[in-house]
């Protein structure tokens, strides 16, 4: 079944819906939507160290992410606005990033495979990181649940119930890095952010409660994903935006519903 | 034994002291409040007790077994995050349905348990998160400027059910405010902070301190003339002989 390459895509897709979802969930609340896409655009910079000196790209990507979110908390709150400082590191980051790629003469590398994805050539070793990664980012989410939600909502409600908000902060900042190193094989580098606030924001007008959000977005994701890649292939068109466009019909199809359902 | 103490505590942001050598304490059943300007410390205080500052000098010692209720001054609810009350107050985990309903009617409003958070009127809000902080049965109730935001009226039965929650329970509550008049009438006792502790005592004792009208003025004397006609003040104040060369006067 795997040999596939539709099925290998199809289940790529669906591995880094499944981690985008909750995670994204949390981008939202926390209007991190940005830092996620800094984080995303750093990845880049991570592309070309791994080629460098030929490490793996899961291994590269993550550590730059890790380091990126990481230079971005500890800025935080110093004299610059969050937006400015996001502004700075996310566009400078993929533009140093682009540049060390082009110094690398030995290596012929399709960058627009970084830069959009290339699901369609998921080997069963990329299937196995992303599935792994997914994994690893779900069960660390739903782990601190509980932790996360009360620090999401106040701090100082957080630190009366004996939750260090700065503690949570950072197992997000973990996940987040783990989930572009993922999912940058299926949507590329530039539209992993989509990826994680579409489906977040589609299930929104669908949800009572934060679980519900974050199980329905998981739900839209995947939809997307396995809808996205057959449009992709009857029209012909790149995978990786094209799930995107899906996810995006998706929002303002639960927008729909939910002015109808305000007005009636 | 009392519930908390706090010791010579000193709190400072970055080059800037917000409270220096502050001592305070807080026995079982009893109502403190805490009066001061703003910028005086008052909030950084709620705070270091909860542990959410860390202080430079001083300590914090909570009694044995003592669990603490937080209700913090304002809490905003993204839009974007769907949560029932009742979900909200299962987040600490462990918690059934029952206690829910009953946190729900001490705090006065028992029939909320199904709305969304972010539809909540200021008022319902603020007993939504009286019942979260009476959820864990705590044996002190820490209020940051609960009523902020709410009218004369809704501040004034909140603090009617304050009172109510601690006649039921037992527990102590330590309280900000900013309704001096409000609250003078309903504290045991009345800290009046700003920077450093001014004044302590019963209301009418701080109300009548020079330290609390310096800080204060007169033009709170509305507030004051509640205890003027019972309390023909001859104490003493000890040694307080802090200089106060803040002469800024309440909102």
């Amino acid at each position: 079944m795997l040999d596939d390459f539709m099925v290998r895509a199809a289940l790529a897709g669906i591995g880094v819906a499944l981690a985008a979802a909750p995670l994204g969930c949390f981008v939202v609340w926390r209007r991190m939507a940005y830092f996620g896409d800094a984080t995303a655009h750093a990845a880049i910079l991570g592309v070309a160290l791994s080629l460098a000196f030929s490490m793996s790209i899961f291994i590269g990507t993550m550590a730059v992410a890790l380091l990126m979110a990481l230079t971005v908390s500890l800025l935080s709150g110093r004299g610059y606005a969050m937006d400015t400082l996001l502004g700075v590191l996310a566009h400078s980051a993929l533009a140093f990033g682009l540049v060390a790629v082009s110094f690398l003469s030995g290596v012929r590398i399709d960058l627009m495979a970084y830069l959009f994805g290339d699901i369609l050539a998921v080997s069963r070793g990329d299937l196995a990181v992303i599935w792994g990664g997914a994994g690893l980012v779900v069960a660390l989410i739903s782990w601190r649940w509980s932790a996360l939600l009360t620090a999401t909502l106040n701090e100082d409600l957080a630190h009366a119930s004996g939750i260090d908000p700065r503690r949570e902060q950072l197992v997000l900042t973990v996940a987040l890095a783990i989930t572009v190193a993922v999912a940058i094989k299926v949507v590329g580098v530039l539209l992993i952010a989509a990826m994680l606030i579409i489906p977040a924001a589609a299930a929104r007008p669908l949800s009572r409660t934060p679980e519900g959000m974050a199980i329905a977005a998981g739900l839209i994701g995947m939809l997307s994903a396995i809808v996205g890649l057959r449009a992709a292939f009857v029209f012909d068109t790149p995978a990786g935006p094209t799930i995107v466009c899906i996810a995006a019909i998706t929002f303002l199809g639960s927008g729909v519903i939910k002015s109808f359902r305000a007005s009636g | 034994m009392s519930l908390v103490q706090v010791k010579d505590l000193s709190v400072r942001y970055g080059a800037r002291t917000v409270l220096s050598r502050v001592s305070l304490h807080v026995d079982p059943g009893e109502i403190v409040t805490i009066v001061g300007p703003n910028g005086s410390g008052k909030t950084s205080l709620l705070r270091a007790i909860i542990g959410a500052v860390r202080p430079i000098k001083g300590s914090v010692t909570r009694g044995r077994d003592v669990t603490i209720g937080y209700v913090p001054q304002k809490l905003h609810i993204d839009e974007t995050l769907p949560i029932t009350v009742a979900r909200f107050l299962k987040l600490p985990g462990g918690v059934t349905g029952a206690q829910i309903d009953d946190a729900l009617t001490q705090a006065g409003v028992p029939d909320l348990s199904k709305a969304q958070l972010s539809q909540l009127s200021g008022g319902q809000f603020q007993r939504v998160l009286l019942a979260r902080a009476l959820i864990g049965k705590p044996d002190l109730l820490l209020l940051d400027e609960a009523t902020q935001g709410l009218d004369q009226r809704g501040s004034a039965s909140f603090y009617q059910q304050i009172e109510k929650v601690r006649q039921d329970t037992g527990c102590a509550v330590l309280m900000i405010s900013h309704e001096l008049h409000v609250v003078m009438s309903a504290s045991d006792r009345v800290v009046c902070l700003n920077g450093h502790v001014c004044c302590e005592g019963t209301p009418a004792v701080v109300a009548s301190a020079p330290e609390y009208r310096a800080l204060f003025g007169t033009g709170t004397g509305g507030a004051l003339a509640l205890y003027r006609h019972e309390h023909d003040h001859g104490h003493d104040h000890g040694d307080h002989s802090h200089d106060h060369n803040h002469t800024e006067a309440a909102e």
